[in-house]
């Protein structure tokens, strides 16, 4: 069978994931360029005997060093060398999408030409001729409508033909850069095909058209050629000058210039015509109302609301039945596992540990379903757009506003793909700015703290107490950002130059997809790490063990207290008496696993901390939550879950009535929780240092030393913050 | 008679004369399709009046009024 393997490019939002995902089906994998984190999405499938090996490149624009999804891209075709290059357009902006078309033919790969979006170019009046434009560029042009699939096959046959005849001529497109480029770039070709071995180069043109344009990745790359590497900067700099002294203009801006006069002169031979290009389509009449000036913010703001309000609705029935499905394991576990340690694990440490983490994938996937829909219906971008104007005052660009919702300014986010996703920004200043501010976020992990915490304490108006704390945190985000940028990342803000996508509307297959990728790391993760630190935290509040002496005067003071309880109730039947002395003991009970609590290496960890956390008011048991919170935030939740959960069980005795009632019910008991505190813990929850893994991703994205500065920083800040709210509060409003 | 485009109305009509924009922010403009003769139409400004959104080219792109100020247009 004969393995082609293709690379399938495309600009944003052209419809060219969901081609990948139709082509390739379930083979998909998603995996990561190495040394960095843009995605790689790899597939097969298989035709007519061909076996066909799809890698899906990031969307770009264009091909220059401008960002490093278009470094990955170009890096991919000149170091891999893909049999083809299926390259897919969006048929309403064809103009923009050939430009990226021609940069490949200027690589000199087989190319592919994909027209997607047929279907909308037909409702909007386009008539597009593509046997006229697959003549001119000399190169197969498929129609395509790829969110039903249309053209798939006939795409892969043209790929499959192309390399199945052996000409395949990659020819670069006969644009004319006039008559002060032309000679230059000729000139160069022919000394680079002279000087640099064939098989170690990309072509020869195609390196001459970089090094006139001054793309930095391809300056550095050619230093290796040394002293032809002079020779052709020398030729650049003469090409720059004869350029500036004749047209007052630059070879760069000249080579654009000319790639879409070709694509114009293109149009002009048939390929496009149009009964008036600029008129008001549907997307602009939507905008009218979406972006409005009063309409558009209320409508954000409202979608923000709406998108609480259905997760945490929609979501608190399944949320029980994967809490209930744990419940009933713990119970299994108590019931057919013998009375000790391996039990304890089991049940206190790895069942209420994980399971608490699990119910949240209801909501987390509720989430997420909604937070891809908008990003592919072109919402996301309408609010970048909105935005900008306000996080340019506070030092971020309107592009931050997708790392931070990622990140969770929509809870539900996490801060590992925010951080990632802020390689989307430009400016070295403000992608820093946002990747250190967007761990405040509230993220998928603290959501569940939060759900818990608001359950115990505003368990009538928990979507307002919600909607608060993220309105909280986007403020800190801001203020925080304002203050980087004005001490430690001084500097000008970047361009802001973005497409308003049109709408449209998201299959049901691309959200799926998306949103269970996301999900399944977040399960991933309940499964390895948290399951991990869930026994780890179990064993640090298990041992060492109350010493024998301790445990004997426990055990005396039930004896006692059951002795009492007989004594004033006599004659009682044996089964109410039992119940009265049980109850009699719980407050002992409670007493004996606090106390064992305590005298953990947890307790001891929190005890040193206490000084420090008793000014903020911290409870202790939210103490030791905030230790473990460090490894992931989930564990904030699971440790409470322990911690509540040991306080009340003892080992001999079953006060099943403690173990029945929900976390949630039972923090809201605890008398330690006054209103300061509630509200001091909240905010320490949103600011204190980022998870490890978080931290991990920051130094991937930036540096250690940014990162180290991620959870000093963050640390100092939310202490300072935490106990100024609650020593104003305690000692002014109280 | 030749303008910035930042002074222009909403739903104004006319033809780029001039980018004068270089470096990255130039690459960028020039990669979208912003080049000398390209028609546009202004389509709105954000709720807070920046960034301005333009339709050209068969799309709408978004450009902060800082950057407007660097493209020359013709307009009627």
């Amino acid at each position: 069978m004969a393995s082609i393997r293709v690379a399938v490019a495309g600009q944003p939002n052209c419809g060219k994931s969901t081609m990948f995902n139709a082509i390739t089906g379930g083979t998909a994998r998603v995996g990561n360029y190495p040394g960095i984190t843009v995605d790689r999405t790899e597939g097969s499938y298989k035709l007519n005997g061909h076996e066909f090996f799809l890698v899906d490149l990031p969307g770009t624009y264009s091909l220059t060093a401008y960002s490093m999804e278009e470094v990955v891209a170009r890096d991919v075709i000149v170091d891999e060398r893909p049999d083809v290059v299926v390259c897919m357009l969006d048929s309403t902006a064809l103009e923009r999408s050939l430009y990226l078309v021609i940069q490949l033919m200027e690589m000199e790969v087989p190319i592919v030409v994909g027209l997607n979006m047929m279907d909308e170019a037909r409702r909007e009046g386009l008539k597009i001729s593509s046997a006229k434009l697959s003549e001119l560029l000399n190169l197969p042009v498929v129609e395509c409508v790829a969110r039903v699939g249309e053209g798939k096959t006939e795409l892969m046959e043209a790929v499959a033909s192309l390399t199945d005849s052996d000409k395949v001529d990659a020819k670069p497109p006969a644009i004319s850069y006039g008559n002060y480029l032309d000679p230059i770039i000729e000139s160069m070709t022919q000394l680079i095909e002279k000087e640099a071995p064939a098989d170690q180069r990309p072509p020869a043109r195609w390196l001459a058209i970089k090094i006139l344009e001054g793309d930095e990745v391809i300056l550095k790359r050619i230093k290796q050629y040394g002293e032809l590497a002079d020779k052709l900067l020398a030729m650049a700099a003469q090409a720059e000058k004869r350029v500036k002294d004749h047209t007052a203009s630059y070879p760069e801006a000249i080579i654009s210039d000319q790639r879409y006069g070709f694509i114009n002169t293109l149009m002009l031979q048939g390929v496009l015509a149009r009964d008036n290009e600029l008129r008001l389509g549907f997307s602009s009449k939507v905008d009218k109302v979406l972006t409005h000036r009063l309409l558009g913010p209320l409508i954000m703001l409202g979608v923000l609301y709406g998108m609480f309000w259905v997760t945490f609705t929609l979501g608190a029935t399944p949320q029980d039945w994967v809490a209930d499905f744990f419940n009933w394991l713990a119970y299994l576990g108590a019931t057919y596992i013998p009375q000790g340690m391996l039990r304890s694990m089991i049940v206190s440490g790895v069942l209420d540990g994980v399971g608490a983490v699990m119910s949240f994938t209801p909501l987390i996937l509720i989430m997420f379903v909604m937070l891809v829909f908008l990003e592919d219906l072109g919402y996301m971008a309408r609010v970048a757009y909105m935005v900008d104007r306000i996080f340019r005052v506070f030092g971020l660009h309107g592009m931050s506003v997708m790392p931070l919702v990622m990140a969770g300014g929509m809870p539900g986010g996490c801060a590992v793909p925010g951080v990632m996703c802020s390689r989307t920004l430009r400016s070295p200043r403000e992608r820093l700015a946002t990747i250190l501010t967007a761990p405040f976020m509230v993220c998928g992990a603290k959501t569940t703290a939060y759900i818990v915490l608001t359950g115990a304490f505003f368990a009538r108006d928990a979507t307002l107490a919600m909607f608060l704390i993220v309105l909280t945190s986007w403020v800190f985000v801001l203020l925080v950002s304002r203050l980087l940028r004005w001490t430690v990342i001084k500097g000008r803000h970047t361009p802001f130059v973005m497409e308003l996508p049109p709408y449209r509307l998201p299959t049901a297959r691309g959200v799926a997809v998306h949103a269970w990728e996301r999900v399944w790391q977040y399960i991933k993760k309940a499964g390895t790490v948290i399951l991990g630190i869930s026994i780890v935290m179990w064993a640090l509040m298990t041992f060492p063990h109350l010493p024998a002496s301790e445990v004997a005067k426990f055990d005396q003071m039930r004896q006692q207290a059951a002795a009492k309880v007989e004594q004033t109730h006599q004659g009682l039947a044996p089964a109410e008496m039992n119940k009265l002395v049980l109850a009699s003991q719980a407050k002992i009970d409670r007493l004996q696993g606090e106390t064992a609590l305590k005298k953990s290496y947890a307790g001891s960890i929190s005890s040193f901390v206490k000084p420090l956390t008793d000014l903020a008011g911290f409870p202790w048991e939210a103490n030791i939550a905030f230790v473990g919170a460090f490894a992931a935030k989930e564990v904030f939740v699971s440790t409470m879950a322990t911690a509540y959960s040991m306080g009340d069980i003892d080992p001999d005795s079953s006060s099943s009535q403690n173990a029945e009632s929900t976390l949630e019910a039972r923090i809201g008991a605890d008398p330690a929780w006054t209103m300061p505190t509630i509200v001091s813990v909240f905010i320490f929850m949103l600011l204190y240092v980022p998870c490890m893994v978080t931290v991990v991703t920051i130094a991937r994205e930036s540096n250690w030393k940014w990162a180290a500065f991620s959870v000093a920083g963050s640390l100092v800040f939310a202490f300072v913050i935490s106990i100024s709210v609650y020593q104003i509060w305690t000692r002014f409003f109280l | 008679m030749v303008t910035a485009m930042r002074n222009m109305a909403a739903n104004q009509r006319g033809k780029i004369r001039q980018v004068n924009a270089r470096g990255e922010l130039g690459r960028r403009i020039r990669d979208m399709g912003l080049v000398p003769g390209t028609e546009l139409r202004i389509e709105g400004r954000a709720p807070l009046q920046d960034p301005v959104a333009i339709r050209m080219r068969g799309y709408t792109l978004t450009l902060r009024n800082s950057e407007a100020d660097l493209i020359k247009v013709e307009v009627e």
